[in-house]
C-alpha cells in the first residue's frame, strides 16, 4: 500500500510537467488533463483512506523510503513520505477540494488564452502541497513549502501584465521568504540538537534537550507559520494575493495553502508542547491576528480581499487552537477541514458573482443578486451559515470548539484568549452578514452604471467577453461552476455534525497529536451559550447597518478605525517607509559606497603601491598594457633570480 | 605506462585552440564548428575521468609525474581527487553550452564598422582558457599551478577586450574604451594578486625546498617540516590574497561587475562560472592543505568577509539598473557562500562550497546566457529598456525564471541543496554567522524576482512587441543546464558521493571533526 504514497504526488507533478511543456498543441485539452490527474490523486487519496481506515489504530503510519537525498557525512536528508491520520487527512482535503476548483476553473477560465499554463500551476500546486504534507522530515516538508510558495507566486500574478498581480506575486514570495528564514534556522537548530531534522527521531529525543533550545526551535516554526498563513505580523501579502484568479484564492489562499502553517506547529506539537513559552506566542500571534483579520474584513468593499481578511482571522482561530497545546490540536485541525470547505465555497461562490457581474469585485455595486444567482446565492448563504456558526452547521462546531479550548487553558490568559475568540466571533458575524447583505441583498445598485471604469480594465476573462462599460446582466454560472459550489455547501453544512458526532474526528487524529482535556472554568453550555449571543449582536448590527439602511455606492469616509481598516491597518504603509523606502536608500548609497569607495580605494591602494598614482586614469592608453607586461617580466625574472641564487 | 588521461583532458583543448586559431579567415563556421566538437570531445575526456574515479580509493588518482625543471624542484604533476573531479567536469559541461550560446558572438560586424572581430580567435581562446583551467584543477605541483593560474589571464584579457556586446547605448567608441577599461583592470587586479602569490610561492619553496603539493602537505603533517608560525601565515595570506581576487572577495570584488557587464554573456559565464572557481578551489586544495595552522588562524577574519559578501553583493544586486551587473553581484554574493563553507571546516559546510561550485556554475550559466539572448534581440543591458516580454516570449520569460529561481536557491533545483549545506554546515560551529547569512536568502528572492518583475511582467514595451522567442539553437544551450538543475536537485548523491571523502581528508588535514550534536538521536 505504502508504495500508492508517491503516486499521490507524482499525478499532479506530471500533468505539470506535460501542462508546462507541452506547447501549444495541448492548449485545447489542456485543462482535463489537469483536471483528471488531480482526480487520480484524489481516488488514490480515497484508497489509502480506506485502506487505512482498515486497521486499527496502531498500525496506521505508512513510510515509504524513496531515495537518499543530501548524504554528507551526519547530515542525512531522504527522500521519505510519511502517510498517517494528520497527513491522510491533508491529503483528502487538498485532492478534494483541489480536485473541485480543477473542474471549476475549466469553466471560470473558459477563455483565458493562457489557459493550459494555468492549469499546469494548479497541478504544480497540488503536488508541491501533497509534498509538504507528506514529508516524513523537515528538509524534504521545507522543498513543498518552498514549491507551494513558487505556486502560490505564479498564480497570483498569472495575469502578469497588470503590474499589480506582477507586485503582489513578488510580495507573498518576499514574505514568505521572511518565514522562510525561520524554517531554516528551525532545521540548522534541530541538526545541531538532534543531529538530524527527520519527524521521527526528533519528536522521541524531544525531552533530552533543554527547554531553551526547544523554545528557539518553536519560535522559529511559528516565524515560518507566521509567513505561510498570512498571521501578524507577516501578513500583509494575503490581501494583495487576491489579484490572482478568484479559483486561486479558493483552493491556494483559503483552502489549502494558507493553512500549512496550522499543519506545521501541530505537526510539531512534540516541540511545542515542551516549549510553553512557544506556545504561548502561538496562541498570541493567533489572537491577534483572528482580530486583525476580522478588523480588516470589516472595512473592505472588494469581496475578495473582505474574505482575505476572514481567511486570516480564521487562521488565527486555528493558529490559536495549535498553540493551546493537546487540548487544541485536533480542533485546530478540524476548523481547518470545515474552513477549507466553507471558505473555499465563500470564494468560488464570489468568483461565480464576479463572472456574471463583468468582474466587478466592488460590493457596493452589487445588491438584491438573489434573484439573479439563485444557486450561487444558496451555496454561498449556506457557506455564510457555516462561518459564523449557525448551530448544526460546520462552523458552529469546530469554532465552539477552538474558543472552549481557549477558555480551558485555564488562568488569566484563558480568559484573555477566550474572550478574544468570542470578541472574533461577534466581529466575524458582522462582516460576513455585511457582505451577505450588500452582495444579495437590498438595492440593485449596479443598475445604470458601468460596473468598471476603463483605467481599471480587469484582466479577469469574463470581462474580455462582455465589454467593460456596459451595465452587467447578472446571470448564473454554467454547470461546471455551481456544482463544485454544491459539494462544498454539502460539505459546510454537514462537516462538522459528522465530524463530531462520537467525537470522530478527535478518535482518528488523537494518536497522533494527542488529546487531553484541559478544566475550563465554564461549561461547554456557557461557551456555547455566549457564542451564540455574540453571533446574534453581530448579525444584529450588520442588519441595522447594512439591511435597514440603503447601501451608498461610492464608500462614506468612515471612522479613523475603518480608514486604517480599509488600509490593513497601516500595515503596508509601515512596510513601504520602513522597508521599501529604508531599502531604497540603502542600496542606493551602498551602489556609490561600492563605486567611488571600495572601488576607489582599492585603485587607489594599488596604484600607490606601484608608485601609479595619477596614471590610473589612463589605463586605457596601453600604458597599462606595458605595465601588465612589466609585471610578467618582473615574474620572470624572480624567478630566474631564485634559481640562479640556488645554482650558486 | 597507462594513458595519461588528465594530460589529454587538459591538451585536447589546448590543440583544439590552436587548430581554430589556424582555419582560413573564410570558413568562419567551420571553426565554430570545430570549436564545438572539441568541446564535446574534452566533454567526453572528463566523464572518462569520472568513470575511472574511484571515491573510496586514494586521495589522489590518476596521477601522472615527470620531472620538468630538475634544479628548481618543478615537477609536472597531477592528480585529482574529488573535488577536482566535479569542477572539471563542471568545465568540461559548460564549454559546449558556452560555444554554442556565443555561436554568433564574434561574427563580423556589419559592413562600415572599423572594428575587427576575429571569429576564429574568439572561439580559439575559449577553448585556450579551457585547458588552463583544466590543468589547474588536476595540477599538483604547486609552481605548475601558478603558471596555468597566472596564463589564463590572457586569454581572458582578449575575451573581456576584444569581444563586447553588438550594440551599445553611448556608441560603439564608448563601448570600446569601457571594455578596455574592464579588461585592464580584472587583469591588473588579478596579475597584482598572482605577483604576491608568486612572492608566497618563491617563500614556500625556500621553506620546503620542493614544489610538491603532496610532499609538503606530507611533511607537515608527519612533523617533518616545521614552519615558523609567522612564515606560515605570511605564505597563507599570499596564496590566499591571490584566490581572494580571483574568487572575487570583498573588497576586491570590484573588477567582476565591470569584467561580466562589459564581456558577451558566454564569456561573462566563462569568467564567473569557470575561471573564478580555481580561485576558491584553490583555497581549499592549497590553503588549507599547504597552511592548516594560518587556515585556522585567519578563519575568522575570513568568515566576515564572506559574509560581508553575502550580504553586500546581494544589496548591491538589489540596487543594479544593468542586468548583467546584477548578475555579477549576485555572483559575488554566491562566492561569499563557498568561502563561507570552505572556512566553516565542517562535512557540509565544505561539501556544500563544492557542491556549490558546481550548482552555481550551472544556475549562473542557464540566468546569465538567457539574459544574454534577451539582449541581444533589444541591444540593452538595461533592465529598465525591457517589460512585458513575457507576453510576447513566454519560453525566453519561462527559462529566464527558472535560471531566478535557481539563483534564488529555490528547493528542488540544485542550488538549494549546496546554499542549505553550507548554511548548516556554518551554523553548527558558528550560530551567529549561519543566522546572518540566512538573510542573504531573502535577499536573493528581492534582486531576483525584482528583476524579473521588471523585465518580463507588466505591459508590453513598445521596442519589445516584435520580440522573438528563443530559438532552437538558443533552446539547446538552456534546455540541459535546466534539466541538470533538477536533476541536481533532487538526486545530488552522485556528486556528494565523489565529493565527501575529498573533504574528509581536507578537514583532517586541518584537524578539525564536525562538532557534534547535544542529543544523539540518530543510532549509528
Amino acid at each position: 500500500m505504502e508504495n500508492l504514497i508517491a503516486l499521490l504526488v507524482a499525478a499532479p507533478l506530471l500533468g505539470a510537467a506535460v501542462l508546462l511543456c507541452g506547447g501549444r498543441r495541448l492548449d485545447a485539452v489542456g485543462q482535463w488533463i489537469g483536471t483528471v490527474l488531480a482526480g487520480a490523486s484524489f481516488v488514490i487519496g480515497v484508497v489509502l483512506f480506506a485502506d487505512m481506515l482498515g486497521k486499527d489504530a496502531e498500525h496506521r503510519i505508512l513510510i515509504q523510503h524513496l531515495w537518499t537525498w543530501i548524504p554528507v557525512e551526519s547530515f542525512q536528508a531522504d527522500v521519505t513520505f510519511r502517510l498517517d491520520q494528520l497527513s491522510m487527512t491533508f491529503v483528502l482535503l487538498i485532492t478534494g477540494v483541489g480536485s473541485l476548483i480543477h473542474l471549476y476553473s475549466v469553466g471560470y477560465m473558459e477563455h483565458d488564452e493562457r489557459r493550459r499554463r494555468f492549469f499546469g500551476y494548479l497541478n504544480l500546486f497540488l503536488a508541491a502541497m501533497l509534498l509538504l504534507v507528506l514529508a516524513d522530515n523537515y528538509l524534504l516538508l521545507y522543498v513543498g513549502w518552498e514549491g507551494v510558495g513558487l505556486a502560490s507566486y505564479l498564480l497570483i500574478g498569472f495575469w502578469q501584465h497588470k503590474p499589480s498581480a506582477a507586485t503582489a506575486a513578488k510580495k507573498a514570495f518576499l514574505v514568505n521568504r521572511v518565514g522562510d528564514m525561520g524554517l531554516s534556522i528551525a532545521i540548522m537548530l534541530m541538526f545541531t540538537t538532534f543531529g538530524t531534522f527527520a519527524f521521527g527521531p526528533v519528536f522521541s529525543h524531544v525531552g533530552e534537550t533543554g527547554e531553551g533550545k526547544l523554545t528557539a526551535i518553536g519560535l522559529m516554526l511559528l516565524l515560518a507559520a507566521c509567513g505561510k498563513s498570512a498571521q501578524v505580523p507577516l501578513q500583509s501579502w494575503l490581501g494583495d494575493a487576491m489579484e490572482g484568479p478568484t479559483p486561486v484564492s479558493a483552493l491556494i489562499h483559503a483552502a489549502t495553502m494558507v493553512t500549512a502553517g496550522v499543519y506545521l506547529i501541530v505537526r510539531s506539537g512534540a516541540i511545542f508542547n515542551a516549549a510553553p513559552d512557544a506556545q504561548l506566542a502561538v496562541t498570541v500571534v493567533g489572537a491577534v491576528t483572528l482580530l486583525f483579520g476580522a478588523i480588516v474584513g470589516c472595512a473592505k468593499d472588494d469581496i475578495k480581499k473582505a474574505l482575505a481578511g476572514s481567511t486570516m482571522s480564521q487562521i488565527g482561530y486555528m493558529v490559536l487552537a495549535a498553540g493551546l497545546g493537546p487540548i487544541g490540536y485536533v480542533f485546530a485541525i478540524m476548523h481547518l477541514v470545515t474552513h477549507g470547505f466553507f471558505k473555499a465555497g465563500l470564494f468560488l461562490g464570489a468568483g461565480s458573482v464576479m463572472h456574471g457581474m463583468n468582474d466587478e469585485v466592488d460590493m457596493r455595486k452589487y445588491g438584491g443578486l438573489r434573484k439573479y444567482m439563485p444557486v450561487t446565492f444558496i451555496t454561498f448563504g449556506l457557506g455564510y451559515l457555516a462561518i459564523i456558526g449557525f448551530p448544526g452547521l460546520s462552523g458552529f462546531f469546530s469554532k465552539d470548539k477552538i474558543i472552549e479550548a481557549a477558555f480551558a487553558k485555564g488562568g488569566t490568559e484563558g480568559w484573555i484568549l477566550g474572550g478574544a475568540a468570542l470578541l472574533g466571533a461577534a466581529i466575524t458575524a458582522f462582516y460576513m452578514t455585511r457582505v451577505m447583505l450588500m452582495t444579495f441583498f437590498g438595492e440593485e445598485r449596479w443598475r445604470n452604471q458601468p460596473t468598471r471604469s476603463p483605467e481599471a480594465a480587469s484582466a479577469e476573462p469574463a470581462a474580455e467577453h462582455h465589454g467593460e462599460h456596459a451595465e452587467p446582466h447578472p446571470h448564473e454560472s454554467p454547470k461546471v461552476m455551481t456544482i463544485p459550489m454544491i459539494v462544498l455547501a454539502v460539505g459546510s453544512v454537514f462537516g462538522g455534525a459528522f465530524f463530531s458526532i462520537g467525537d470522530r474526528f478527535l478518535h482518528w487524529l488523537e494518536p497522533i497529536t494527542g488529546h487531553s482535556e484541559g478544566n475550563s472554568p465554564l461549561s461547554a453550555a456557557t461557551v456555547t451559550g455566549g457564542t451564540m449571543v455574540c453571533l446574534l449582536i453581530g448579525v444584529g448590527i450588520a442588519y441595522a447597518m447594512y439591511g435597514r439602511r440603503p447601501v451608498p455606492s461610492v464608500a462614506p469616509r468612515g471612522s479613523l478605525l475603518t480608514r486604517a481598516a480599509r488600509r490593513d491597518l497601516l500595515q503596508d504603509d509601515f512596510n513601504h517607509v520602513v522597508l521599501v523606502r529604508g531599502g531604497e536608500h540603502l542600496t542606493r548609497s551602498l551602489v556609490y559606497v561600492d563605486h567611488t569607495l571600495v572601488d576607489g580605494v582599492v585603485n587607489g591602494t594599488a596604484a600607490s603601491v606601484g608608485g601609479l598614482s595619477g596614471r590610473m586614469r589612463k589605463l586605457q592608453n596601453g600604458f597599462a598594457r606595458s605595465y601588465a607586461v612589466s609585471m610578467f617580466g618582473g615574474a620572470a625574472i624572480l624567478v630566474a633570480a631564485t634559481l640562479l641564487m640556488r645554482a650558486v | 605506462m597507462s594513458f595519461p588521461l588528465l594530460t589529454a583532458t587538459a591538451v585536447l583543448p589546448a590543440i583544439g585552440a590552436v587548430a581554430t586559431a589556424a582555419v582560413p579567415a573564410a570558413r568562419r563556421t567551420a571553426a565554430k564548428s570545430l570549436a564545438l566538437l572539441v568541446s564535446l570531445a574534452t566533454l567526453a575526456l572528463a566523464i572518462t575521468i569520472l568513470v575511472r574515479f574511484d571515491p573510496d580509493g586514494g586521495r589522489y588518482q590518476l596521477t601522472e609525474s615527470h620531472a620538468w625543471i630538475a634544479d628548481f624542484g618543478v615537477r609536472y604533476e597531477l592528480g585529482v581527487d574529488g573535488i577536482a573531479v566535479a569542477l572539471i567536469a563542471l568545465t568540461a559541461l559548460l564549454m559546449p553550452f558556452i560555444i554554442l550560446a556565443g555561436w554568433h558572438d564574434a561574427d563580423p560586424l556589419e559592413t562600415g564598422s572599423k572594428r575587427w572581430r576575429p571569429t576564429q580567435g574568439f572561439f580559439a581562446l575559449i577553448l585556450g582558457v579551457e585547458a588552463m583551467v583544466i590543468i589547474s584543477f588536476e595540477a599538483t605541483d604547486v609552481f605548475l599551478f601558478y603558471i596555468f593560474f597566472e596564463a589564463m589571464l590572457i586569454p581572458m584579457y582578449f575575451l573581456i577586450g576584444g569581444f563586447g556586446d553588438r550594440a551599445h547605448e553611448h556608441g560603439e567608441e564608448a563601448a570600446s574604451t569601457q571594455r578596455s577599461y574592464a579588461a585592464v583592470k580584472f587583469l591588473l587586479y588579478n596579475l597584482v594578486g598572482g605577483l604576491i602569490m608568486l612572492a608566497a610561492v618563491i617563500g614556500l619553496y625556500v621553506v620546503a625546498g620542493n614544489f610538491s603539493l603532496q610532499e609538503i602537505a606530507q611533511a607537515r603533517a608527519n612533523g617533518s617540516l616545521h614552519m615558523a608560525t609567522n612564515t606560515e601565515r605570511w605564505l597563507f595570506l599570499g596564496f590566499f590574497f591571490a584566490f581572494a581576487v580571483k574568487a572575487p572577495l570583498w573588497p576586491l570584488h570590484t573588477w567582476l561587475p565591470n569584467a561580466m557587464q562589459e564581456s558577451t554573456a558566454p564569456v561573462a559565464v566563462l569568467i564567473t562560472a569557470v575561471v573564478d572557481k580555481v580561485g576558491t578551489f584553490a583555497m581549499l586544495r592549497f590553503c588549507l592543505q599547504l597552511f592548516p595552522e594560518a587556515s585556522k588562524w585567519a578563519t575568522p577574519a575570513i568568515l566576515v568577509l564572506a559574509l560581508i559578501s553575502i550580504i553586500y553583493g546581494a544589496l548591491l544586486a538589489v540596487g543594479q539598473r544593468d542586468i548583467k551587473r546584477l548578475v555579477a553581484y549576485a555572483s559575488i554574493s554566491h562566492f561569499g557562500f563557498i568561502i563561507l563553507g570552505i572556512f566553516a571546516m565542517t562535512s557540509q559546510g565544505q561539501s556544500g562550497a563544492t557542491l556549490y561550485m558546481v550548482n552555481h556554475g550551472i544556475s549562473t550559466a542557464a540566468l546569465m546566457l538567457v539574459a544574454g539572448f534577451l539582449i541581444s534581440r533589444r541591444g540593452s543591458r538595461l533592465i529598465a529598456d525591457y517589460g512585458g516580454v513575457q507576453k510576447v516570449a513566454p519560453v525566453l520569460a519561462g527559462t529566464f525564471l527558472i535560471g531566478g529561481l535557481a539563483t534564488l536557491s529555490l528547493p528542488g533545483l540544485a542550488p538549494f541543496v549546496s546554499e542549505f549545506l553550507v548554511l548548516v554546515g556554518t551554523f553548527t560551529r558558528y550560530p551567529a554567522i549561519g543566522i546572518i547569512a540566512t538573510f542573504g536568502i531573502v535577499l536573493a528572492a528581492l534582486y531576483t524576482l525584482v528583476l524579473y518583475q521588471r523585465t518580463m511582467t507588466g505591459p508590453v514595451k513598445q521596442e519589445v512587441s516584435a520580440m522573438p522567442d528563443l530559438r532552437a539553437r538558443e533552446l539547446v544551450v538552456v534546455a540541459p543546464l535546466i534539466v541538470l538543475l533538477i536533476f541536481l536537485g533532487v538526486y545530488p548523491k552522485p556528486v556528494t558521493d565523489i565529493v565527501n571523502p575529498a573533504v574528509k581528508s581536507t578537514l583532517s588535514d586541518v584537524h578539525k571533526k564536525d562538532p557534534k550534536p547535544e542529543v544523539e538521536a540518530v543510532a549509528k
